[in-house]
């Protein structure tokens, strides 16, 4: 099992033949992921070598490239002028998975993809943007995580932060995972921590979540009534951002305190309250996280 | 980012919101000509990006152009909340009736945009909210619809604005939106929009907040940005590309990625605790690369903060190798020493991930006198605390 991508999970590239694109696609390729194409109108056609002579064809559309290969996950590395037109076309091709790797993108532009997604009946799910994308360990890599720090096993992750993902994985490499999803640390993201729960809860192959959140906006407090209520499995919680001041934008587009809210002290209370075990650093997040799993 | 108040309002005027004439001076003396073209009497306004300004005194009526030099005079140098007035904002007075309140703004727990409305404006919005709560509409807005004129008239409806202006405010709801819409903006708000003696709807006073991400389709809204009141330190670091901010501990603070540094802020806090309540002095974030240059500019800012007693470089090697971060930081002090820079402050540098065993060799091998290696983060943070302290 494993959450939002296996390793039957056909993937394709947006953005594969720019310099990001090739250099994830071969480090994809390299962790197992199956790629079956890459979407360039321009280059429609043509067919990229990668590592051990792997070709893999050119589409000049999402849509193309899914009648041809039967893709069902896509990943988006086009700059972010283009994101929204690509991230469009995900979804009106109605792909199930569209993972949006680009940082930067408009706020406007994220709301109106967002807002396409809902009208298409929400058919295809949008991880991100300004994510790492998702990994299943031993599976499918579908971003840009690093696929060598950590082995499979039976933790399942969920974090708007990269390199606290990162950070984590590797903590708590022998234990492994099963997924690891990063959401993104933008105002407006597709899948949330609540959707990434609710998965990781009715996936048999785990066994304890991590959630790793930060400051601004509400999306922690409302994880946290979530996991109250529907997540029998035991959560383990970090939150970053305690010493940030109020009004500065901290790396992340949405990780801002604006008045009283949006607060890490906030977050973390929150998800006391609802049980989750929340660590002071991320060591001592992992620490909590092994002795519920090992003792 | 946010706007001045002056800007806001050529933002209004430029799509079409109806405003009243205005001019922005920075000396009192110029007060006097602004007064004449708005007809002699005028309000004077501070211009500063926080709420308040009427209350600490930094919005004055001048009778004749004369008083408005005084008002000017008073009211530029002003502090309020720890905000200097560097700009005034004479404004044509108004013969005002009502006021309103109208807004549109990101809302990010749906995840689309909201707009807000109340016949109870020039008050904060927020004690409307706390107070009076049914006063105050909220009305989603798709952000593929956008603000038609069914929904302007919904959200007059909603407000419950009076029948004789609801027309002028709906028009006024669509002007405001295509703001919202051409400009990228977080927040558009008008506060108060006000009803004058001749039946007249008019934005007296407006904040607008913009999207930094929207930069490439947005070129003016550089010249927008108040390059004056940034600290030095933000300006130099943000000339280079970096992501830094400035705050008012004394260990500075290297690392990649922007969770990742802001958890080393909050672990360097705590560590601080057991070490006289030293604190972290930056936020910078050098991204995912770390190469010897980048490093070298980020040193270099970090550095040139008298503050800073100490500094924690975190990297965690993700793509990025370990070995190519601890390169890094090698040619990064080699570049500074050959830049005639002094550097005397001790590093305390944490690798860890991709290739750490490799990296860690490269720093050890390179002997560095002022640099310090510990393996935990949690370790780290301690140590450059206990650095920053002495």
């Amino acid at each position: 099992m494993a959450i939002f991508l296996t390793k039957d999970s056909k993937v394709i590239v947006q953005g594969m033949t720019g310099a990001t694109g090739m250099k994830h696609t071969t480090l994809m390729l390299g962790d197992g992921t199956n790629i079956v194409g890459g979407v360039n109108p321009r280059k429609a056609g043509t067919t990229v070598t990668f590592d051990q002579g792997r070709e893999v064809p050119v589409f000049g559309s999402v849509k193309e490239a899914m009648e041809a290969t039967g893709a069902d996950v896509t990943v988006i590395f086009v700059p972010e002028k283009f994101t929204k037109d690509a991230v469009v076309e995900a979804i009106e091709a109605e792909i199930p998975l569209a993972v949006v790797i680009t940082e930067g993108v408009a706020v406007h532009d994220s709301a109106a993809f967002w807002a396409l997604a809902q009208q298409k009946g929400n058919k295809t799910r949008i991880i991100g943007p300004n994510c790492p994308g998702l990994i299943t360990p031993g599976q499918s890599n579908a971003g840009i995580i690093p696929g060598d720090i950590t082995k499979p096993g039976r933790i399942g992750l969920v974090s708007k932060s990269g390199t606290l993902t990162y950070q984590m994985m590797y903590e708590l490499r022998d234990i492994g995972f099963s997924s690891a999803v990063g959401i993104g640390g933008d105002p407006i993201i597709g899948t949330t921590h609540i959707d990434a729960l609710a998965a990781f809860e009715a996936d048999p192959d785990t066994d304890l979540i991590v959630m790793i959140g930060e400051i601004g906006g509400d999306a922690e407090e409302r994880a946290a009534a979530f996991i109250e209520k529907h997540v029998t499995k035991p959560v383990v919680g970090y939150v970053a951002g305690f010493t940030a001041p109020e009004g500065k934008t901290m790396g992340h587009a949405g990780a801002i305190v604006s008045g009283s809210s949006g607060t890490a002290q906030a977050k973390k209370e929150a998800l006391e309250a609802a049980g989750v075990k929340v660590g002071k650093t991320p060591s001592e997040t992992a620490r909590l996280a092994r002795e519920i799993l090992v003792g | 980012m946010d706007l001045f108040e002056y800007q806001a309002r050529d933002l209004f005027a430029k799509h079409g919101v109806p405003v009243l004439a205005g001019e922005v001076i920075d000396t009192p003396e110029a007060a006097r000509a602004a007064a004449e073209r708005l007809g002699g009497r005028a309000v004077v306004k501070a211009q500063v990006k926080v709420g308040g300004r009427g209350k600490a005194g930094g919005v004055k009526l001048a009778a004749d152009p004369a008083d408005a030099v005084a008002k000017a005079e008073a009211i530029l140098g002003m502090d309020i909340k720890g905000h200097t007035v560097h700009k005034v904002m004479l404004a044509e007075t108004a013969d005002i009736k009502e006021e309103y309140y109208v807004s549109f703004l990101l809302d990010r727990t749906n995840r689309t945009f909201l707009a807000m409305a109340s016949v109870e404006g020039g008050v904060e919005i927020e004690v409307v909210a706390e107070e009076n709560p049914d006063a105050l509409a909220k009305v989603a807005v798709d952000a593929l619809e956008g603000v038609t004129p069914e929904k302007a008239a919904e959200i007059v409806a909603a407000a419950k604005f009076p029948a004789d202006i609801a027309d002028q405010v709906a028009d006024v709801l669509q002007q405001l939106w295509t703001v919202f819409i051409k400009e990228d903006a977080l927040l558009v708000e008008v506060n108060p929009l006000v009803k004058t003696g001749e039946g007249k709807i008019v934005a007296l006073d407006g904040k607008v907040s913009l999207d930094e991400n929207a930069a490439f389709r947005q070129p003016e809204h550089e010249a927008l940005e108040d390059k004056a009141a940034a600290n030095p330190l933000e300006a130099k670091a943000k000339a280079k590309g970096l992501n830094y901010v400035k705050l008012d501990g004394e260990v500075g603070i290297i690392g990649n990625g922007a969770g990742l540094v802001m958890s080393t802020l909050d672990v360097v806090a705590y560590a601080g605790e057991a070490h006289g309540g030293v604190k972290p002095a930056n936020f910078l974030d050098i991204g995912g690369g770390a190469s010897a240059e980048v490093m070298a500019n980020g040193l270099e800012i970090i550095l040139g903060d008298p503050d800073v007693k100490s500094v924690f470089v975190n990297v965690f090697g993700g793509i990025t190798a370990c070995d190519e971060v601890a390169n890094g930081i090698v040619q990064a002090l080699a570049l500074l020493k050959s830049k005639g820079e002094d550097v005397t402050k001790p590093l305390v540098v944490r690798l860890d991930g991709n290739n750490a065993e490799l990296g860690r060799k490269i720093l050890s091998d390179a002997n560095h006198p002022l640099v310090q290696r510990v393996d935990t983060m949690d370790g780290a943070a301690d140590k450059a605390a206990e650095l920053a302290a002495k």
